[in-house]
């Protein structure tokens, strides 16, 4: 198999990590939203966990990306 | 006409070409940005504090609101310790914040899209932390691998993991800026050519998407700056208060 078409295997299979940053991401938001509903009032003083932990899983899939786009582009 | 969304990315020189031995330092585009972005915030803050109004203007209520927002996140995160700090990690998050919010401009370049400058501000915050851990707790800052509670036979397993999280902690700090603005950047390129070689009939379709994602990618310049300053304070308290 030649080096480009590997590559762009690659890049398609490192990419599947992402799935991983979208279920994340739903929890964190989903648990926020169930927690808000029951207690509304204590829902803003959450709000920068909540922007931590969104940051947090999106990095973990972000991190699958960097592989795929070192794969297609730095080898 | 295909335009390659990597391109955005390239790095060139502007003006003369300065050599210290072998190393190129002479000034490029990035060089440029930066200097700007510290600019701006300089200019910003000294306009906004020059009057010094009890009753604050729009721009001195700019500035002492970001001031508020850093010191609450330091005191939160961080303890009262952590207060002589606080220009640090103020210009720290100023920084990042302006240099992701200019690369939403039209024809500028993002300086945080390029791993070597986020990870040179995350290693200058690791290394950093580290020296401060160890001139306030002394050979004590290796506690930090103990976590309290692990029964005895878990724990050589323990240490080695919580010796890994640790050096990955520089590592993760500068992938996950550098990542979010490189792939935002080059998303909007890529939808930006989509809305080109549709043309006229259907290019409506990515063009709505593209002004979306040019909104999240503006919270996401902002988030990622924010989230950077506050694991910055989280790591930092790790340092100065040890309670593993």
């Amino acid at each position: 198999m030649e080096l480009e078409a590997a590559k762009m295997i690659g890049a398609g299979l490192a990419a599947i990590a992402l799935a991983g940053a979208g279920v994340g991401i739903g929890i964190i938001f989903g648990n926020y939203l169930s927690g808000a509903m029951r207690n509304p009032s204590a829902a803003q003083k959450q709000f920068p966990n909540l922007l931590l932990g969104f940051a947090l899983a999106e990095a973990t899939g972000l991190f699958g990306l960097v592989i795929a786009l070192i794969i297609l582009f730095a080898f | 006409m295909s335009t390659n969304p990597m391109h955005q990315f390239n790095v060139y020189r502007i003006g003369p070409e300065i050599n210290l031995g072998n190393i190129d330092i002479s000034f490029t585009n990035a060089s440029l940005f930066m200097t700007i972005s510290a600019l701006t915030i300089v200019s910003i803050f000294f306009i906004a504090t020059k009057r010094k109004a009890i009753v604050p203007t729009k721009i001195q209520l700019l500035a002492e609101l970001s001031y508020a927002l850093i010191s609450k996140m330091i005191n939160d995160t961080a303890g009262s310790k952590a207060k002589p700090y606080f220009p640090f990690i103020f210009s720290l998050f100023m920084f990042v914040l302006f240099c992701n919010m200019l690369g939403m401009l039209p024809y500028t370049f993002t300086v945080t899209s390029h791993i070597i400058v986020t990870f040179a501000l995350a290693a200058v915050i690791f290394i950093g932390i580290t020296i401060i851990g160890f001139v306030n707790h002394g050979v004590g800052y290796l506690k930090l691998f103990i976590p309290s509670g692990v029964p005895l036979f878990l724990l050589p397993l323990i240490i080695i993991i919580e010796i890994i999280s640790y050096l990955s902690r520089p590592v993760s700090l500068s992938v996950r800026l550098f990542a979010n603005m490189m792939a935002g950047h080059t998303m909007l390129k890529v939808f930006g050519g989509f809305v080109i070689s549709l043309g006229i009939i259907g290019g409506w379709l990515p063009l709505s998407f593209t002004v979306a994602l040019t909104s999240l990618e503006v919270l996401i310049a902002f988030l990622q700056a924010y989230v950077f300053a506050i694991l910055t304070c989280i790591y930092l308290n790790d340092a100065l208060n040890l309670n593993h």
